[in-house]
């Protein structure tokens, strides 16, 4: 199988940014001031517990949430002045729980934005991806969701976001509803196919072994502000703040554990 | 020029020729009035007249706002009933001031004419078991007064609610019933038969009185006023066909209440069909050529099991049947053309959407008879009214399923095809809608069936359907007549419900 067209040239790769974005929902403030910075082919994980606003960050790139305040850049564009829908055709998205359409089959779902944008080799691209996932698209294609595992379907998930060839995929806690084993294969699947995809990635888990072992750079997320972002190996040794220091202590990664 | 004047023709001719239209007769839903309306058909037919006939329409309200607004021609009605029950009158004494002065009111207030009356008078009877009579020396309404407080009473509705009926005979005879009990015509005279009650309301020329060997109580005060039957003729009918009407007179003062008692109980004991009994009345009074059918045949017909019953009127089952699958199919239709954008648009903007919701449920809280006889004046009679009704009867379930089921759709999926690039409307189509598909579906299902049951109404305003022999089987308590449109209702209940049942699997998602 050519799996050449899942490669971008490197001139391809988009960069993204956060400029001072705030987001509050009601009294709740969602969002504080916050700046990231992702270079382009960077996979950066967001890190925090619930309510730290790390999905909410994540959806502030394709528009999901609209900030109140302040700019989201996808390689150097101010995305609010971008439609949002063709905005999100063109990155990829992975929900915690895989959000496949339970009333098409396999194949169908992973074609899904490849159709939105009318390509016409969908079938062929579709495949593609989900051999690149590491589903066989002769036996898994014809399937309904509900016959496949939770595993499965987290993989048809990434393949339907990989399907168009996104220059920017977002995953939210892509992992965090599988069991331990499942979510360790998949995780070796992820760090497989980062080598062989070039999209900027972003992150989102409360597992800092997960982020550790997947990004390239780490965003400790707490109360709506980035308490510190850098690369993991930094982080363990110079943790910024009290709390990335709590965070990374509860986690029992310490200096050694991470090399 | 002349091609003006030649579609000025074209469009007066179908003017002139409404006088050749058909007369449409009518009746309220008991024997004795199938029986006239049946005479006044027959009658009507053998002057060549040519007739449409809507047998038991709802009640005095129906087939009086029928009548009024033209949607019928002609039906048989009572001078009582039109003094106290439609122009809301007090009671007057003798039978003569009573029809003139309905006469006159029904043609100065709604332009429609009393004919003369056929001869007879049918008044309320308040009738006691013949052992009951005995044992409490009853033999007039004063004599029931008098012991009241141990009788209990079963009344039709609609005689407990008129001020002709147990309102003003309680004033007149200072009587109070032990206990009052609403009962329908087709099972006051079982459940006086059965001394489940100890006195009902019936009417002097039943048929039923006899077979139950009733003892009817004299209203020695004078209570109830002169009901004289008579034909209740539209202003259209007089000033278009004036032959019909001189047809119809025919028959005033021809009839006396002995000869309407044996008609009657030819209809409601014996079970011959009123058209027979019709043919056999007009045939006796010379008013048609043909000799009187003989009582065996009725006999005959009393005999026949259930099973030949249904083969005898296969075809009749069968075209009333069909006319119950159009009304279901055409309403339920047009209600889903209706509810399913609305319960979709009531989804986008949800924030008024309960409240719509629930005044649609509104709707379907409406007695059947209440709202057919509101849309009479609109719409007349028939299978227009009978289809608007059925569809605001069936939007609720749909529309309240159709929001329910696209509000509802897998959250999950909904939102990623929302961030994978879906617009709004793709979402909906591609994927609310196809989620949503089974429950809308169940929504579907349930009105049909509801529609079904329904639809057995539509035959109280001349449309027909499986409700046809169920009213007048409950009418002359002819229980093979009632079965006839009541048992293939339920089975076209249930095959609709298992038909649609199918449909809703094969649409479930997911489902190849």
């Amino acid at each position: 199988m050519n799996l050449q067209p899942m490669f971008s040239p490197l001139q391809d790769q988009f960069a993204l940014a956060a400029e001072h974005v705030s987001k509050r929902f009601g009294a709740v403030v969602g969002l504080d001031d916050v700046s990231l910075d992702v270079s382009p082919g960077a996979c950066i994980a967001l890190v925090g517990e619930s309510g730290s606003g790390k999905s909410t960050l994540l959806r502030c790139f394709n528009r999901l949430v609209d900030p109140d305040s302040g700019a989201v850049r996808v390689d150097g564009a101010d995305i609010a002045a971008v439609d949002p829908v063709q905005l999100r055709r063109r990155i990829g998205y992975v929900p915690q729980d895989g959000g496949l359409l339970p009333h098409w089959r396999v194949q169908r779902n992973v074609e899904l934005v490849l159709r939105l944008n009318g390509n016409d080799r969908a079938a062929e691209r579709a495949e593609s991806a989900l051999s690149l996932v590491g589903l066989d698209p002769s036996r898994f294609g014809d399937r309904w969701p509900r016959e496949l595992s939770g595993g499965q379907r987290q993989r048809v998930a990434i393949a339907r976001a990989l399907a168009a060839e996104p220059d920017v995929l977002l995953l939210d806690e892509p992992f965090g509803a599988l069991d331990a084993i499942t979510r360790s294969e998949l995780q070796d699947a992820f760090i497989a196919l980062r080598a062989r995809i070039r999209a900027t990635t972003v992150l989102v888990t409360h597992d800092l072994h997960e982020a550790m072992l997947l990004a390239t750079n780490i965003a400790v997320m707490h109360r709506g502000r980035i308490e510190q972002c850098a690369s993991p190996e930094e982080l363990v040794r110079a943790p910024a703040t009290e709390y990335v220091g709590t965070l990374l202590r509860r986690a029992r990664v310490t200096h050694s554990a991470s090399a | 020029m002349f091609s003006l004047m030649f579609a000025l023709g074209l469009l007066v001719q179908p003017v002139q020729r409404t006088s050749t239209r058909p007369v449409i007769v009518a009746s309220k839903p008991f024997g004795e009035s199938y029986v006239l309306a049946e005479m006044f058909s027959q009658l009507l037919e053998a002057h060549g007249v040519r007739v449409d006939r809507r047998p038991g329409l709802g009640a005095t309200e129906i087939a009086f706002r029928a009548l009024r607004s033209g949607a019928i021609d002609v039906y048989p009605e009572y001078t009582g009933t039109g003094l106290l029950a439609i122009l809301g009158e007090p009671p007057l004494g003798d039978a003569a001031s009573v029809y003139r002065r309905v006469s006159t009111e029904f043609h100065k207030r709604f332009g429609v004419r009393w004919l003369a009356p056929l001869g007879f008078q049918n008044s309320y009877a308040i009738a006691v078991r013949r052992s009951t009579a005995d044992s409490l020396h009853l033999a007039t309404l004063s004599d029931l007064a008098r012991v009241s407080a141990t009788i209990r009473a079963g009344l039709t509705p609609d005689f407990i609610g008129r001020s002709d009926g147990l309102p003003g005979l309680q004033r007149a005879y200072n009587l109070r019933f032990r206990d009052v009990r609403a009962l329908g015509p087709a099972v006051k005279y079982q459940a006086l038969a059965a001394g489940q009650v100890d006195v009902i309301d019936g009417y002097s020329t039943d048929g039923l009185i006899a077979r139950y060997d009733l003892v009817v109580l004299t209203d020695d005060r004078h209570f109830f006023p002169p009901y004289e039957a008579a034909a209740l003729v539209s202003g259209r009918l007089v000033s278009e066909n004036s032959e019909a009407v001189l047809a119809l007179s025919e028959l005033s003062g021809r009839l006396d209440a002995a000869g309407m008692r044996a008609l009657n109980r030819r209809v409601e004991v014996d079970g011959t069909p009123a058209n027979v009994v019709a043919r056999d009345a007009l045939a006796s009074l010379g008013l048609i050529a043909g000799a009187p059918t003989a009582n065996v045949a009725s006999l005959l017909v009393t005999r026949e099991t259930l099973g030949g019953y249904f083969v005898a009127q296969r075809s009749t089952i069968a075209r009333l049947t069909a006319r119950h699958v159009e009304l279901v199919t055409v309403s339920l239709l047009v209600a889903i053309i209706i509810a399913l954008p609305l319960g979709v648009l009531l989804e986008r903007v949800s924030n008024r959407a309960e409240t719509v919701i629930r005044a649609v449920g509104v709707l379907q809280t409406l007695p059947g008879i209440a709202l057919l006889a509101f849309m009479i004046p609109l719409l007349g009679i028939g299978v227009v009214p009978a289809l608007v009704a059925l569809v605001l009867y069936s939007l609720y379930p749909i529309i309240r399923n159709t929001f329910t089921g696209v509000r509802d759709a897998d959250p999950s999926a909904v939102a990623a095809a929302r961030a994978l690039g879906m617009t709004d409307a793709q979402v909906l189509r591609h994927v609310r809608l196809p989620l949503a598909a089974p429950v809308i579906m169940a929504g579907v299902r349930t009105a049909a069936v509801i529609d079904v049951g329904t639809a057995t109404l539509a035959a109280f305003i001349g449309a027909g359907g499986l409700g046809e022999p169920i009213v007048a089987g409950l009418a002359l308590s002819d229980t093979r007549m009632i079965l006839s449109g009541a048992i293939p209702a339920a089975l076209l209940a249930i095959v609709v419900d298992g038909g649609l049942a199918l449909v809703e699997r094969r649409i479930r998602p997911g489902q190849g």
